[in-house]
């Protein structure tokens, strides 16, 4: 076996895994997106385009009908996981330009409060939330207490409440590649920068932001897509008012047990991440292809 | 007339992360007239860069003054100072080209477009690096990067630039060459240049004024050739080229002071200053290889060491020869023998006599 061979043998259990559990399930959803849904569930084995006809708007209205309210609920997603990018972008960047600056010990320790988090289940995190959220809840009473309202605002089951929680379950994921970026950037280029006349604002915008875009693109990716196609935090903190592509989704293959529109769903979603995943590919390659560190 | 640069007492005291504290500076002061060359040599640790580093403004003194052109510079912020400085890393920004790196003084500074561009053009032709602004730093050679590094640093025509040991990254060859130019630059432009540098060779090259650091004090200033030839201290005679010391006892104070080493030798020193000599006092004095020779003169023919050939090197121009001379002590001599009649004649192992001018010794201070 040559050496290039045995290498290749490394990748055989990453390999076989994707295969059984990554493109085969989206194979059998590619195939059933295109399947008449059956009466009782299931599917009927007949060629059938109505699925994507209801949700983009060539459905002949004999069996199914075009209903706008897809093309709302996934604008809707697009702009509420674009809102929890932006927020994220902004929590996380001047936390992950600190931190960058701090000793070596205290980093690590900060970076470990930060994916401290993730140690506890994400539900029982999201229903903290609901009670601090609610009417009744913790927010409410503080600002009854401070007189700064009179009666209880409505926060939970908004859109509000949803970009809160997104945020507050994605905050990792931007951090981690911001700080991963800001970090490799020489403390000696900052120095040059202002040895050559620039403050610390025109050295941060024309040297540390540049350098830093490959984090930023990199967790903006990374937020985005698990928040467009997010269903739990929606479902817990939206209710059913703000519904997000995950919700319909879910609810197309549990509640309606129509396998192929839930089907079609997901491969339109797919493809909109496919999308945004080619721009990051692109846009890094090409960036790094230049910045690469001056050896 | 006022001098550009101006350093009084300046003292700075480094925490390391044990606890402990370092002295980088202790009580330097120095001045730096318009147009010099001006090089801080020493070893690593010695606080040249940190004394630098004060200048640029990257390092807070702990007390001193740093006086640039009648300024005060203590609550000046290192982007409003009038010295730039070529990093030894060269710190060049990646992501952008050759001809926005050498702008970028002027882009941050706001000048006008034409001349920019003018002036950048200028400098790329000075550095030598005409048809590489579209460059990123990261296709360049380690010498064009340095040359982009330098013409960063001179395009807002700082009144000192300063250059933290720049050139240490280069291959001897173009070490030499960068030398060369880098002097030829600073002719051009007038302004101060203040090097740091660990390499001794390129402190006598280049300088105007070499000043020798040793663990934050400075030990000496002078020009290259008084430093050289008239070392105040062991630290600077054996740092800055090679030297044998002797230590022994004053014997005879005559016009010719004789001295008797502890491994029994005597040697014979003349030109020396009177006033300080007192008989039965320990003294260390010092003389350079090529000081002692294998031929005699009629001013040397009663001045040599007998010593035991250990070790003959080829240098490529000279030879040095490794002696013995007793109690274990290895001598150098650096013999220039273009003809080979001499060298000849040395063989390892045989006994030779070493010459020299009695006038060629020096008294050390001790330290």
């Amino acid at each position: 076996m040559t050496k290039k061979n045995r290498l290749f043998l490394l990748l055989s259990p990453f390999t076989f895994y994707s295969l059984l559990f990554f493109l085969g399930p989206m194979l059998i959803l590619l195939i059933f997106s295109f399947l008449e849904p059956g009466i009782y569930g299931g599917v009927e084995w007949n060629f059938y385009h109505h699925n994507y006809g209801r949700i983009l708007g060539w459905a002949d209205g004999e069996f199914e009908d075009f209903d706008i309210i897809y093309t709302i609920i996934f604008l809707r997603s697009v702009r509420l996981a674009s809102i929890t990018v932006l927020f994220t972008l902004l929590i996380c960047y001047p936390a992950a330009l600190w931190i960058s600056n701090l000793n070596p010990k205290l980093r690590n320790f900060f970076i470990f409060l930060i994916t401290l988090p993730f140690f506890a289940s994400l539900v029982v995190r999201l229903f903290a939330w609901m009670i601090i959220l609610k009417p009744s809840g913790i927010l409410n009473q503080v600002l009854i207490s401070l007189h700064i309202i009179n009666e209880p605002i409505l926060m939970l089951f908004t859109e509000g409440a949803v970009i809160v929680g997104m945020v507050y379950v994605l905050i990792p994921f931007m951090f981690l590649p911001l700080y991963a970026s800001i970090e490799k950037i020489d403390p000696m280029l900052i120095q040059a920068s202002k040895d050559l006349g620039a403050n610390k604002f025109i050295t941060f915008y024309k040297i540390t932001l540049p350098l830093s875009l490959p984090g930023i693109i990199g967790g903006s990716i990374l937020v985005f897509i698990p928040s467009l196609g997010n269903f739990i935090v929606p479902d817990l903190l939206g209710g059913a008012k703000v519904m997000m592509i995950g919700n319909l989704i879910e609810q197309s293959f549990l509640m309606g047990r129509n396998w192929p529109f839930g089907s079609a769903l997901s491969m339109i979603l797919m493809a909109t991440v496919v999308i945004f995943l080619l721009f990051y590919v692109r846009s890094v390659s090409k960036y790094e292809n230049a910045t690469e560190t001056i050896k | 007339m006022p001098k550009l640069v101006q350093i009084i007492s300046a003292n700075k005291r480094f925490k390391t992360p044990e606890g402990d504290s370092v002295t980088a500076l202790d009580d330097v002061s120095l001045e730096v007239n318009t147009k010099e060359f001006i090089t801080l040599l020493g070893p690593s640790g010695c606080g040249k860069t940190t004394l630098l580093r004060s200048i640029s403004g990257f390092e807070e003194l702990d007390s001193g003054e740093i006086i640039i052109d009648s300024q005060e510079m203590k609550n000046v912020p290192s982007y409003k100072r009038p010295v730039n400085t070529v990093f030894q890393s060269y710190a060049l920004f990646p992501h952008i080209n050759v001809e926005n790196n050498i702008g970028y003084g002027l882009d941050v500074t706001g000048c006008p477009k034409k001349e920019r561009n003018q002036r950048v053009k200028e400098t790329l032709q000075l550095v030598g690096l005409l048809g590489y602004e579209n460059r990123k730093p990261i296709q360049l050679s380690g010498g064009e990067q340095q040359r982009v590094a330098l013409a960063r640093a001179i395009i807002n025509r700082p009144k000192i630039l300063l250059l933290d040991e720049p050139l240490s990254a280069l291959d001897r060859k173009l070490r030499q060459s960068m030398q060369l130019e880098l002097k030829n630059i600073q002719n051009k432009l007038g302004i101060a240049f203040i090097f740091v540098t660990h390499d001794q060779e390129e402190a006598l090259t280049m300088s105007d004024k070499v000043i020798v650091m040793n663990h934050g004090k400075i030990v000496q200033i002078g020009t290259p050739i008084e430093i050289y030839d008239n070392p105040m201290n062991e630290f600077t005679a054996q740092f800055i080229g090679e030297s044998n010391f002797f230590t022994g006892k004053i014997d005879i104070i005559e016009d010719i002071l004789t001295i008797k080493t502890t491994c029994s030798n005597t040697f014979y020193l003349r030109n020396f200053d009177q006033s300080k000599i007192v008989k039965e006092k320990k003294i260390t004095v010092s003389i350079r290889p090529e000081e002692l020779l294998l031929e005699s003169d009629q001013f040397t023919e009663k001045y040599f060491i007998e010593c035991n050939v250990k070790q003959i090197v080829f240098l490529g121009t000279d030879f040095k020869i490794l002696c013995e001379i007793g109690n274990n002590k290895i001598i150098h001599s650096v013999i220039r023998d273009t003809h080979r009649n001499n060298i000849d004649k040395c063989k390892v192992g045989s006994k030779i006599k070493l010459y020299y001018n009695p006038s060629s010794f020096r008294i050390l201070k001790d330290d």
